[in-house]
This record gives C-alpha cells, sequence and structure tokens, in this order.
C-alpha cells in the first residue's frame, strides 16, 4: 500500500575523478551541469526532470553509490515515514536542509543490504527544460544519449528478504519481479512504488552496500542504439548491449563510467499496477531473465562492482 | 570527449608486457594503459571489469619495471599494496618493459 513515497529523487554517485565523471555524465549521458558545492560536489539533473537535480557527483578514492534519495509528497509525510522507520528498529540520520543545496531536511537510513537510502520531500524545482506551458517536443540544446531522468538503481547486498518487508512495509513499495531459486531462495527482487517496472532493484550478494547500477531513461530504441554509437565513438567501456532484459522487458545498453561505476540507459519495458501479482523467474533462467536474447549472464554482470 | 589523460613520456616503440602466471606477452605503447593493451590483443591474459580502476578484476602485481599510474579504488589497492606493486591493469600505463603476475583479485565470499 502507498505511503507518501512518489519517485526516486536523486543518487550521489562517488568519482575518482571529478573532471573525467563530469564530461561523462554531461556530454556522452546527456545531463545538464545546475551547480556545485562548497564540499566540491557537482549537481546534474535530466531534462523532464522538474527538480533541480538528480545526479550528484562526488571526488573520493572508492567508487561506488554514497546514497540513494526518494521523494516523498510533502513535509508532513515525511515526519510519518522517519516514525515509522523508527519504530520498524532503523536507525535515522537526520540531515539538515541546505546539506544539498537547494534540497530540503533528508531522513537517512541504511537498509538491511548495506546501503544508504534518504527520504526527502523538498527539493527547488526548476521545470522541464520545455516548461509548463505550451511545451515543445524535446529542448534542441540537448547532448550525447539525451538522458531523459534518473530513472532507478541495481543494488548488490544482502538480507534481500529483510530489505524487502522494510521497503514494502515501511516505505509502500511493491514487488513487480523476482527471481527465486528452487529452495525459494528469493536472489533478486525488483521494486516499484509508482507505475514503473522498477524504481529500485537489488540482487543477492555476500558484501554488502554494492553499487551495480544507476539507470537513465531514453526515449526509443532507436536512441538506445545511438548511445551504443556514441559509446564505440568515445571510446567509453561498453558492458553489454544493445540487447533487451527479461525481467522488465526493457531495452537496455550497460557501460561504464570513467571510475568504473556502470550506468544503463534503457528503454521501454512493463507496467505495474498495485492489483499486478509479482513476476517469477526461475532462477535457472537468469541469464534469460537479465539479457534476454543471450540467454546467459556475461561473467561482468554478477563480478562487476563499485 | 577524451577520457585518456595519462601523460605521455619515454620512447615510441611499445613497451614488452610479459604475464608470468600465465606464460604469455604483449605490447603496450606508453600512454596506454596495460588493459587496453591486452584487449586489443584479445589474449584474455588479464581479467577485464569495468575498464575504469573501480571494480578490481584487473588486479595485477608488477613484479619488475616502472610504470605512470591514475588513481584507483581504494576498496581495491590499499597503500600497501601499491608499495608491493599490486595494481589495476586498466590504470597504468607502462615507462620500461614489464614483468607482471595477473589473477590477483579475490571475490568476496559469503561471511
Ligand atoms: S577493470 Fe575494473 S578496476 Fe580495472
Ligand atoms: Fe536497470
Amino acid at each position: 500500500m502507498k505511503k507518501g513515497v512518489m519517485r526516486p529523487g536523486h543518487v550521489q554517485i562517488r568519482v575518482l575523478d571529478l573532471d573525467e565523471a563530469v564530461a561523462h555524465y554531461t556530454d556522452l549521458v546527456g545531463l545538464t551541469e545546475v551547480d556545485r558545492d562548497d564540499q566540491g560536489r557537482v549537481y546534474l539533473k535530466a531534462w523532464t526532470e522538474v527538480d533541480k537535480f538528480s545526479v550528484v557527483l562526488r571526488e573520493d578514492d572508492t567508487p561506488g553509490m554514497d546514497y540513494m534519495g526518494f521523494k516523498c509528497l510533502d513535509e508532513a509525510t515525511l515526519d510519518t515515514l522517519r516514525g515509522a522507520l523508527i519504530e520498524y528498529g532503523c536507525t535515522i540520520d537526520d540531515i539538515p536542509a541546505g546539506e544539498l543545496n537547494d534540497c530540503g531536511r533528508r531522513v537517512r537510513f541504511t537498509a538491511p543490504s548495506g546501503h544508504n537510502f534518504e527520504l526527502f520531500a523538498t527539493k527547488k524545482q526548476l521545470g522541464t527544460s520545455v516548461g509548463n506551458h505550451n511545451p515543445e517536443a524535446w529542448p534542441r540544446d540537448l547532448k550525447g544519449m539525451k538522458a531523459q531522468r534518473f530513472d532507478h538503481c541495481l543494488l548488490y547486498g544482502v538480507e534481500l528478504e529483510k530489505t524487502l518487508n522494510l521497503f514494502r512495509d515501511v516505505l509502500g513499495f511493491d514487488l513487480v519481479e523476482q527471481v527465486m531459486t528452487p529452495d525459494g531462495k528469493r536472489v533478486a527482487q525488483f521494486l516499484t512504488v509508482s507505475m514503473k517496472a522498477h524504481d529500485i532493484a537489488f540482487i543477492d550478494h555476500p558484501e554488502p552496500g554494492k553499487f551495480h547500477h544507476a539507470s537513465f531513461y531514453l526515449e526509443t530504441w532507436d536512441d538506445v542504439l545511438r548511445a551504443g554509437d556514441l559509446l564505440s565513438m568515445t571510446d567509453t567501456s561498453i558492458d553489454i548491449g544493445p540487447t533487451r532484459h527479461g525481467i522488465t522487458h526493457g531495452q537496455t545498453i550497460y557501460f561504464f563510467d570513467p571510475s568504473g561505476n556502470r550506468n544503463e540507459v534503457f528503454c521501454g519495458g512493463d507496467y505495474f499496477y498495485p492489483d499486478h501479482e509479482p513476476i517469477t523467474w526461475d532462477a535457472e533462467k537468469l541469464g534469460k531473465a537479465i539479457f534476454y536474447h543471450d540467454r546467459e549472464l556475461n561473467e561482468r554482470f554478477l563480478t562487476v562492482l563499485t | 570527449m577524451q577520457i585518456m589523460t595519462t601523460e605521455f613520456c619515454g620512447p615510441f616503440q611499445p613497451f614488452r608486457i610479459q604475464v608470468t602466471n600465465r606464460d604469455q606477452e604483449f605490447l603496450c605503447p606508453a600512454g596506454s594503459n596495460l588493459l587496453k593493451a591486452m584487449e586489443r590483443k584479445n589474449s584474455g591474459c588479464i581479467s577485464v571489469g569495468c575498464r575504469g580502476g573501480g571494480c578490481g578484476l584487473c588486479k595485477i602485481r608488477v613484479v619488475q619495471g616502472e610504470f605512470h599510474s591514475k588513481r584507483m579504488s581504494k576498496a581495491h589497492i590499499s597503500d600497501d599494496d601499491l608499495e608491493q606493486g599490486v595494481v589495476l591493469a586498466c590504470r597504468i600505463s607502462p615507462a620500461s618493459d614489464l614483468v607482471i603476475e595477473s589473477d590477483q583479485y579475490q571475490p568476496p565470499v559469503a561471511g
């Protein structure tokens, strides 16, 4: 049941070299730099998003994800959810308004999977790049892959069951799709808080808190193909694709940023309503579930993480 | 967009990279990272992951020779490692012929 969490709001990614990373996420992925702060962090926005930023880059000596933030309906909802998290047994870290530029207070917690998440309700809005009044189809000055929005993250970690319980029971996410072993262990779970095929996904992994990818939405399959062209033109590290996922049925390409963090751009995919039963894949079909055409995993899918 | 920024110095002749544990060798030009040169030869003697210094899969030990390096993930290369010549092949470029051992990456185990 919905609890007032609206959508993925932002992801903060650690990079080894800030300038290289900014060039990657702007010139290649097509995000726009909107701000920098006194900690040296760079704020990026995709053109269909209304909020000021969705990706924050922080230079550090260990690539990976600092946290992913979800936007809630309003400040009252944020209070309710904060209380519910505490009651559930989560340790809360209250991040004051302004710690991220133009973002309200955030309620941070660590999921059983080992990842940091946060909830917030207020962020300055810049609006989409085409505005709200008689908007044109798209802005004409976009770069690279022209990513439309930050869509979801796939994270690798421990305690999938407990993580699902927290996201479902406290935060109001639904389980859309899962991969089960013959003895009934869930090894992958795709969760949504919207009509999208997934807003967050987890895969079972012995190390907690690992980052598999941050994903950005494109409009068409042709855009995914051209994203692949751009990766070759720029000699950027490709992981796999263009291809299709079995899970979500989205059309996708995986690649890496200059610090080895995996990115995805994708289009299409299934939709979800709360009366949908979860879709189940058998673990022995995992290859096809992830890469529908190859029908087997490339080794990197399970091992290459930051 | 140009990602490679490793400074270029030294002779134009490519350096010889010996991979002792695989009994193979390949050539790597100055200014190219080791992993890229290995992939160009398609020899598979070093494991390929992210190609960006983040995942640790390409971890090697340089037994002999000089090299330049770019920043590498601390999660995979500690200061101790660096002292022992343990580095990420995707983040170093040779400044001399090198003797290396590949397959230094240890996957995480369930605990
Ligand atoms: S291939 Fe990932 S660190 Fe070198
Ligand atoms: Fe994805």
